[in-house]
């Protein structure tokens, strides 16, 4: 109760803020043009942004605030580590590229940076970490940070989960195996659904029809709740193999979500099937092969490789999710989501020693920032594309 | 205004026949399984005469679609069958333990996961509304940038970093909010909603994004009308200019991405209760994925099917109804 006095008092605060500073602002400057014609709603702006600001200031002062800290530092590092990879990429490479950079937003140039970093991260994740993914190493339960007062344990600067593999190297297999079923999943994902959403478009009729109405049929059921039905099922039939479960799971979400591909390849199909070079293919006396591969696909490119990076965050976060519930990819193999429900429990920890709740956060963390920037970057294509500026 | 309620009666009923070929699609997937129920029951101590005699019991020596009949008559009286994972089948042969069946389990677990969604949407919606008009009202500031990056990254990350988020900030590091869901029946308003507030606020977080972006998009969207050109040409105030011009214009796609966010919500439910063990109908059927408890999983997946389809059916209509061009289809 006493946390909403608050906040209206707060709102009374910057409204009462905002208006004196708007009668000062136009008693000193003897009413000129600029706060003359400032209205009240552009005022409140400028005096919340103020009372955001101070809070902010507050927090980072307040001793108790050590994830403030830490999150304002890591905003600060990857803003810089953007715009030192924009400036890089202005000034490095073929002409080309430099073009390419001059115009790129912070966000998008971030996000380019994270996907290589990812990518890197992924391939040679065998070289880069200091253990394997599934060794047993004695010490469990070693708090991240590598300090010994805390229980920390400088071998394991990320520290060991319950039973004492190292958190980092984990965290870097993890890469490997969420990242790389995502994007394999994806692949497929978008060989299903594009080839028949093309196929729907150039055949059309009854396979257009067939088609189209089955998949309006899988898109009616919620995706998560369908792989969680279609999971139980394969679990019966994998019948504790788990490896062939993680491989009907990349199945199974492969199929669901290529019912999405299927929606969009087919209308961006549909618009490019009646244009005029199709026809002359068509009169050439081409194959269906050549048609949909060589006049069609690439012709639909543009929109399905933005589409590739919005599927590819959705797949990779329902794996994350599935995973996290517990029947997504399974234990031997390091991953994210399974790594974040393992750690939870540290997280009660945290009012003792700070480090601990990074245990659990990092794998949530190392999901979000790859989506974040795969979004950032599918953002500027779009955007780039549409040619709007608002 | 007859061709309204025609049109409304036309999406009911292919809103039905949606929902009846989903459910003929979840009961198809369930008998892919090898084997049946009466195996999947009895697992090791499956004897032939065992077998046999639940079949019959079961009813599962019937053929398929005569077998889909039966299940889609007892689920709309509301008979969802019995549990695997309570039933005790030695004893199957005499009476059913009412706390065995499907619908005793669901239905307190449904009533949670309501009440979870409706706190979540009654923050969500005036927020995200809200929001979204300051953003338009705002945009290409400071403020406006800073909500897009805020709700890219939102909607981008997964449900559970949110979730966990929230926990150590509210309720280990700052101890105000309980961080575990234990609700139970004969608890007070006030304690079911301290209680429910962190994963509510968790939902509303992911929801909130979302409907924001759309807001903003629908209203900029109107900006270069003619009519919004001249309110502003008079020397209209540029909020009165949204609020009475743009808003009621925009309010079509607002209402509508309203309602598709709250089918949203729906498989949004599922990570969250697991995070918070909220008693809702989303831990159940994770559970029951676990336990390969097929009566309950089927159940669950109907309901949720059946929600989202609703609300999709409800954003349809409400569409058609604001917008007269759609009403009068060529």
């Amino acid at each position: 109760m006493s946390l909403w006095i608050w906040l209206l008092g707060a709102l009374a605060a910057i409204a009462a803020l905002a208006w004196l500073g708007l009668w000062a602002a136009r008693r000193l400057s003897g009413n000129a043009p600029r706060y003359r014609d400032m209205s009240y709603g552009v005022a409140f702006g400028y005096a919340l942004a103020l009372a955001a600001i101070a809070a902010g200031v507050w927090l980072w002062m307040k001793p108790g605030a050590v994830y403030f800290r830490w999150a304002v530092m890591g905003f600060a590092v990857c803003a810089v580590a953007a715009f030192l990879f924009r400036l890089a990429g202005r000034h490095l490479g073929p002409e080309r590229l430099k073009r390419q950079f001059r115009k790129m937003p912070l966000t998008a140039a971030f996000g380019i940076l994270v996907i290589l970093i990812y990518a890197f991260v992924a391939i040679f994740a065998a070289w880069i970490a200091p253990h394997g993914q599934e060794a047993v190493l004695g010490a469990a339960n070693v708090v991240p940070g590598g300090d010994p007062a805390m229980g920390g344990d400088p071998a394991f600067p990320l520290g060991t989960d319950r039973i004492g593999r190292d958190i980092l190297s984990r965290l870097i297999y993890g890469a490997q195996n969420t990242v790389g079923l995502a994007f394999a999943t994806t692949l497929l994902a978008f060989f299903l659904g594009g080839s028949l959403g093309l196929l729907a478009a150039v055949v059309g009729g009854w396979l257009d029809q067939v088609l189209s109405r089955g998949v309006d049929v899988l898109m009616a059921i919620p995706s998560l709740i369908f792989a969680l039905l279609l999971l139980t099922i394969a679990s019966v039939w994998a019948d504790g193999a788990r490896g062939l479960l993680t491989f009907y799971m990349v199945l199974i979400i492969a199929v669901i979500d290529s019912t999405r591909v299927f929606r969009l390849a087919r209308s961006v199909g549909i618009g490019i099937v009646v244009m005029d070079y199709v026809e002359a293919a068509k009169l050439r006396g081409e194959g269906m092969g050549h048609l949909v591969f060589r006049e069609i696909l690439p012709n639909a490119m543009a929109p399905l490789l933005a589409e590739f990076g919005l599927r590819f965050c959705f797949v990779f976060l329902t794996i994350a999710s599935l995973s996290f519930l517990g029947v997504g990819i399974q234990p031997p193999l390091a991953d994210w989501g399974t790594m974040v429900r393992d750690l939870a429990q540290f997280i009660n920890f945290a009012a003792f020693a700070p480090m601990v709740a990074l245990a659990p956060l990092l794998p949530a963390l190392a999901i979000a920032i790859l989506t974040v920037g795969v979004n950032f970057v599918v953002d500027w294509m779009l955007h780039r594309a549409s040619g709007l500026k608002s | 205004m007859g061709s309204v309620i025609r049109i409304v009666l036309q999406r009911l009923a292919l809103g039905l026949v949606t929902l009846l070929i989903v459910s003929a699609v979840i009961f198809g997937a369930v008998n892919l399984l090898p084997g049946d129920f009466a195996q999947a029951v009895l697992g090791q101590s499956a004897t032939p005469e065992a077998v046999a005699a639940i079949r019959t019991q079961l009813g599962l020596d019937q053929p398929l679609p005569v077998r889909y009949a039966q299940w889609l008559w007892d689920a709309a009286r509301g008979d969802l069958g019995v549990s695997f994972a309570q039933a005790n089948f030695a004893s199957f042969t005499g009476r059913v333990d009412p706390s065995a069946t499907v619908l005793a389990q669901i239905g307190p677990r449904f009533a949670n996961t309501m009440f979870l969604a409706g706190v979540t949407a009654a923050i969500a919606v005036p927020l995200a509304v809200g929001l979204g008009i300051l953003a338009a009202l705002w945009r290409d500031t400071a403020f406006d940038k800073g909500a897009n990056i805020a709700t890219l990254s939102s909607i981008s990350s997964p449900e559970f970093f949110v979730a966990y988020i929230l926990i150590l900030l509210f309720a280990v590091v700052n101890p105000v909010l309980p961080s575990l869901s234990n609700i139970f029946p004969g608890m007070s308003f006030g304690e079911r909603l301290e209680k429910t507030l962190l994963p509510a606020l968790t939902l509303t977080l992911v929801v909130t994004a979302h409907m924001m972006r759309m807001t903003r998009a629908a209203i900029l969207n109107l900006m270069a009308q003619p009519y919004i050109e001249m309110a502003r040409l008079k020397g209209m105030r540029p909020l009165r200019v949204i609020w009475r011009h743009a808003l009621p214009n925009a309010l079509a796609p607002i209402v509508n991405v309203v309602a598709l966010n709250l089918a949203y919500l729906v498989t949004g439910v599922v990570v969250v209760e697991v995070v918070f063990v909220y008693p809702g109908i989303g831990q159940l059927f994770v559970d029951s994925v676990k336990l390969r408890d097929i009566p309950v999983v089927q159940a669950c997946c109907l309901i949720f099917a059946a929600a989202y389809i609703l609300l999709n059916l409800t954003a349809d209509i409400l569409s058609i109804i604001s917008n007269p061009r759609l009403r009068h289809p060529k």
